[in-house]
């Protein structure tokens, strides 16, 4: 029995060491950095192993909602794990800005990008864009019954037929953009029409959006393109019965979404972190960007989308500037105020 | 599974006052087992002095509009009517398929005794993936009905099951002695000695489904704990969140006061006292065909839809979509962090149930009762809890760190743990220990080559009960993996939030397949069990 009772012993400390040692693993070390990522896992993954590929770096990569990390890193204040904060949209990164959280970015790296999609203080880099699109089932509704403004989304004509990822983080710029046209107290009604259109189902993301719309559960929604490109990859264009529609141009709906990346100003990694926000928006950065299954538009001038998709340059969007998007917490108070969060 | 919050039926005072030994152990306790077991249940209670600390934090204001906003009305109502609903209908299949199984002459019902239970063993994230992949009505309401249904009854059905093989039969054989008819038989003897069984399985089904995430955020289905997770998405704020909790653990508490209210009233008497009788089955008739056929169909749905899906979408996908080395290395991680916790709450749980079972006394009971807290406390809340403070007042200590998750888990799963290490403690008796200390062997001696040998098989049941409940933890895990290092369930969930549901199925496939052991191991045991072991705890 003696014997067991060792062998339970064995097996515990064999276990407790196990944890210690992965413990261990995960901590960073010398010739490393941790980035904290609201991107998409693919596009991130290709990302890094490139640069670890180019400079030896090896970047330990944490995945969660952009805001959640946004929160972390203030709750976290100068303990903070991460070096780097690469984030889906802009708010996120204005919010840590506004906290006094980030570092100034080198200059050479931010010229590398146009300057109405960098942070106007300079405190982080744009690294990629999108734009905010309608998704439709042509079998649920026609083409020429969509709206042309992003207004319409109110619309009672509209009920039932709506999918909205109120929680997503794409969909604030839309909601800042409106309420930054037509003042607050419009944007308020407007959601509230919005809430009662979109009945009881809750959509957690806008790959959960465009899923639906797809498989004809629900007639249209707003997304970002990427999403419906995403969505072609992976399922095939055989399985693809939905279909994508602009905003009129100019329309408040029809947003640049730009996602960028900062070095954190307690990083105590901050020369690699440097060369990380760097190797981003580097020519090799950016083609991967074009090239991956992301669908994400590139920013830097000269490299272009290599995916069958709109080309930027086509884009009519409403032109409201970085600043005017801010840090979102607008958004998310209409949002309250309208019983959609 | 059902004893989870029982309680212990004899006094201290029903002791007869013969053995002087047994006198003094259980007027006196040793100190050690004592303090060890006030710091277990210190341990259990941190996460709900920090979830007040930070709810503290954010703010009266704060949290007042948060939980007067609009939204919270659908929470409640969503949350409520679902509750309701399925703990309802998992109490009627639970229960009657425990029936069948166990006093019917249903054939291969030992075939159908393991079948029932396993869907147990898949995670309610998989079932709610296997279901709405493959149909858009399996969604809201409905869907969620459906989904937590069949992913839960289990729940009900072990500890019902349990209840009716160890049952009297001659209190039915009395009744139907004394005239009442078969059914009457049934709803008043029959289903009155289950009630306790019922009870306890209908208390876990309403906490798992308070409890719920990852099910209901496939499902589009907007409940309480869904809310948290949004909250901390977009509001840039872990406080508010975790004030949110606060409504959640109210919530629990309320139905754990509920099921003590109710189960205080009940009393299950033997004819002869532990004159343990072959119960005499019912021969089903006609019906045999259709009872037949309604097993085939609960299985079906439970089992056959969600691993039927995960392998239709894993070849949908392709081979190019399976990555060998990222299933090793969460499975690994998965493996050491479920074997790790499943290893520390063992060790927990035991001094807490000596205590209980060996130390009969009011405030052994009271410490006992105390760790019954953390159930009101889904696994997001714990997280959250432990995260927060440790980067807020522990000066980042622990954070993001496999320990921080495994204390977390071992917290969570107590509960667990204490059911398997009580078992098997009552099971011990404790006459064998004085045996063994009146021909002098030392008390560690007693403890190592008496207690442990007695306690052994109990003790791997509670390992394998938490390991299977760490294996298929999703929500916590979310929270509290460390950077860089995904688990079979977070990559699972990485995977089919992106809509890879080619290379999300192989992951709940390999989870499925691995739960399947532990599973079995603690099927067999409560299965062996004496019922007179069973009964006493």
């Amino acid at each position: 029995m003696s014997r067991r009772w060792r062998a339970a012993v064995l097996v515990v400390a064999a276990l407790g060491l196990g944890v210690t040692l992965a413990g261990c693993g995960a901590s960073g070390s010398a010739n490393s950095i941790t980035l904290y990522s609201g991107q998409h896992v693919q596009t991130t993954q290709s990302l890094v192993a490139a640069f670890k590929k180019a400079t030896g770096i090896q970047v330990n990569v944490r995945s969660d909602g952009e805001n959640t990390l946004a929160d972390q890193i203030v709750t976290e204040g100068s303990n903070s794990p991460a070096d780097v904060i690469f984030a889906e949209n802009s708010p996120s990164l204005e919010f840590l800005e506004g906290r006094g959280m980030l570092g100034p970015v080198t200059p050479s790296t931010l010229a590398q990008v146009p300057s109405q999609y960098n942070s106007p203080k300079g405190d982080w880099v744009g690294v990629s864009t999108r734009v905010s699109v309608i998704i439709y089932n042509p079998s649920r509704i026609a083409a020429s019954q969509l709206p042309t403004t992003v207004l319409q989304l109110a619309d009672p004509r509209y009920t039932g037929k709506i999918a909205i990822a109120a929680a997503e983080t794409d969909f604030q710029p839309i909601i800042t953009s409106v309420a930054h046209t037509y003042g607050r107290a419009a944007a308020v009604a407007w959601l509230k029409g919005i809430a009662s259109n979109a009945g009881s189902r809750a959509y957690p993301n806008n790959e959960t959006v465009a899923n639906e719309v797809n498989r004809g559960s629900v007639a249209f929604g707003v997304i970002d393109q990427y999403y419906w490109y995403r969505m072609q990859a992976e399922i095939g264009k055989s399985k693809m019965h939905s279909q994508l529609a602009y905003f009129a141009p100019h329309d408040p709906g029809y947003v640049i979404d730009v996602s960028g990346a900062a070095v954190l100003k307690s990083s105590g990694h901050a020369a690699n972190a440097k060369r990380f926000l760097a190797f981003l928006v580097s020519r090799q950065g950016q083609q991967i960007i074009a090239h991956s299954t992301s669908f994400e538009y590139p920013i830097a001038p000269g490299v272009t989308t290599a995916q069958p998709e709109t080309p930027f340059s086509q884009l009519q969007p409403n032109p409201i500037s970085i600043a005017e998007l801010g840090d979102g917490s607008n958004a998310i108070e209409l949002l309250k105020q309208a019983g959609l969060l | 599974m059902a004893s989870v919050a029982s309680a212990p039926t004899t006094g201290p005072r029903s002791h007869p006052a013969g053995s002087a030994i047994v006198a003094a152990r259980r007027k006196a306790p040793s100190w050690i087992l004592l303090g060890i077991s006030c710091a277990v249940a210190l341990v259990l209670a941190a996460p709900l002095v920090f979830l007040l600390l930070e709810a503290r934090g954010a703010g009266a204001g704060t949290v007042a509009s948060l939980i007067w906003r609009p939204l919270t009305k659908t929470l409640l109502w969503n949350t409520v009517r679902l509750t309701v609903v399925v703990t309802l209908l998992c109490a009627i299949i639970g229960t009657v398929a425990a029936w069948f199984v166990e006093c019917t002459d249903l054939p291969f019902r030992r075939v159908w005794a393991v079948l029932v239970v396993i869907p147990f063993a898949i995670p309610d994230f998989v079932v709610s993936f296997g279901w709405s992949s493959l149909s858009t009505w399996v969604q809201g309401f409905r869907g969620a009905v459906l989904v937590m249904t069949l992913a839960v009854y289990p729940l009900v059905y072990l500890p019902v099951a349990a209840s009716f093989r160890s049952a009297d039969p001659g209190q039915e054989e009395a009744a139907r002695s004394l005239g009442l008819g078969r059914i009457q038989t049934f709803v008043r003897v029959t289903l009155r000695q289950a009630q306790g069984a019922i009870l306890g399985g209908c208390l876990l089904v309403t906490l798992v489904i308070l409890a719920e995430y990852g099910a209901f955020e496939i499902l589009g289905y907007q409940t309480f704990t869904t809310e948290i997770f949004t909250e901390l998405q977009v509001s840039f704020s872990v406080a508010t969140a975790c004030a949110l909790s606060l409504v959640l653990v109210v919530l629990g508490i309320f139905v754990l006061g509920g099921d003590l209210l109710v189960r205080g009233t009940g009393r299950v008497v033997r004819t002869g006292a532990f004159a343990q009788r072959a119960n005499r089955r019912h021969a089903l008739g006609h019906a045999r065909l259709p009872v037949l056929l309604a097993f085939v169909a609960l299985v079906g749905l439970a089992l056959g839809v969600p691993i039927g899906s995960s392998i239709y979408w894993m070849f949908q996908g392709g081979a190019a979509s399976i990555s060998g080395v990222s299933i090793l290395s969460a499975g690994w991680h998965t493996a050491i962090y479920s074997g790790s916790t499943a290893a520390l709450a063992t060790l927990m749980a035991l001094p807490v149930a000596l205590l209980a079972v060996r130390h009969d006394s009011r405030a052994a009971r009271l410490l006992e009762r105390s760790t019954y807290l953390v159930l009101a406390m889904p696994g997001l809340v714990i997280a959250l809890a432990l995260s927060y403070f440790a980067e807020r007042y522990a000066g980042g200590f622990g954070y993001q760190t496999a320990s921080l998750l495994v204390v977390a888990y071992s917290i969570l799963f107590f509960p667990l743990a204490l059911v398997g290490v009580r078992t098997s403690v009552a099971y011990a008796p404790v006459g064998l220990e004085e045996a063994a200390q009146s021909l002098g062997a030392r008390r560690l001696a007693v403890f190592r080559r008496v207690t442990l040998p007695l306690v052994g098989p109990g003790l791997a049941a509670a390992f394998c009960l938490v390991f299977l409940a760490g294996l298929t933890e999703l929500t916590a895990t979310l929270v509290l993996v460390p950077t860089g290092v995904q688990t079979l369930s977070t990559q699972f969930w990485a995977y089919q939030q992106n809509y890879s549901y080619g290379q999300a199925a192989p992951f709940a496939l390999v989870i499925i397949a691995v739960a399947a052991v532990p599973s079995y191991v603690i099927a067999r045991y409560f299965d062996r069990l004496p019922a007179h072991a069973r009964r006493s705890t």
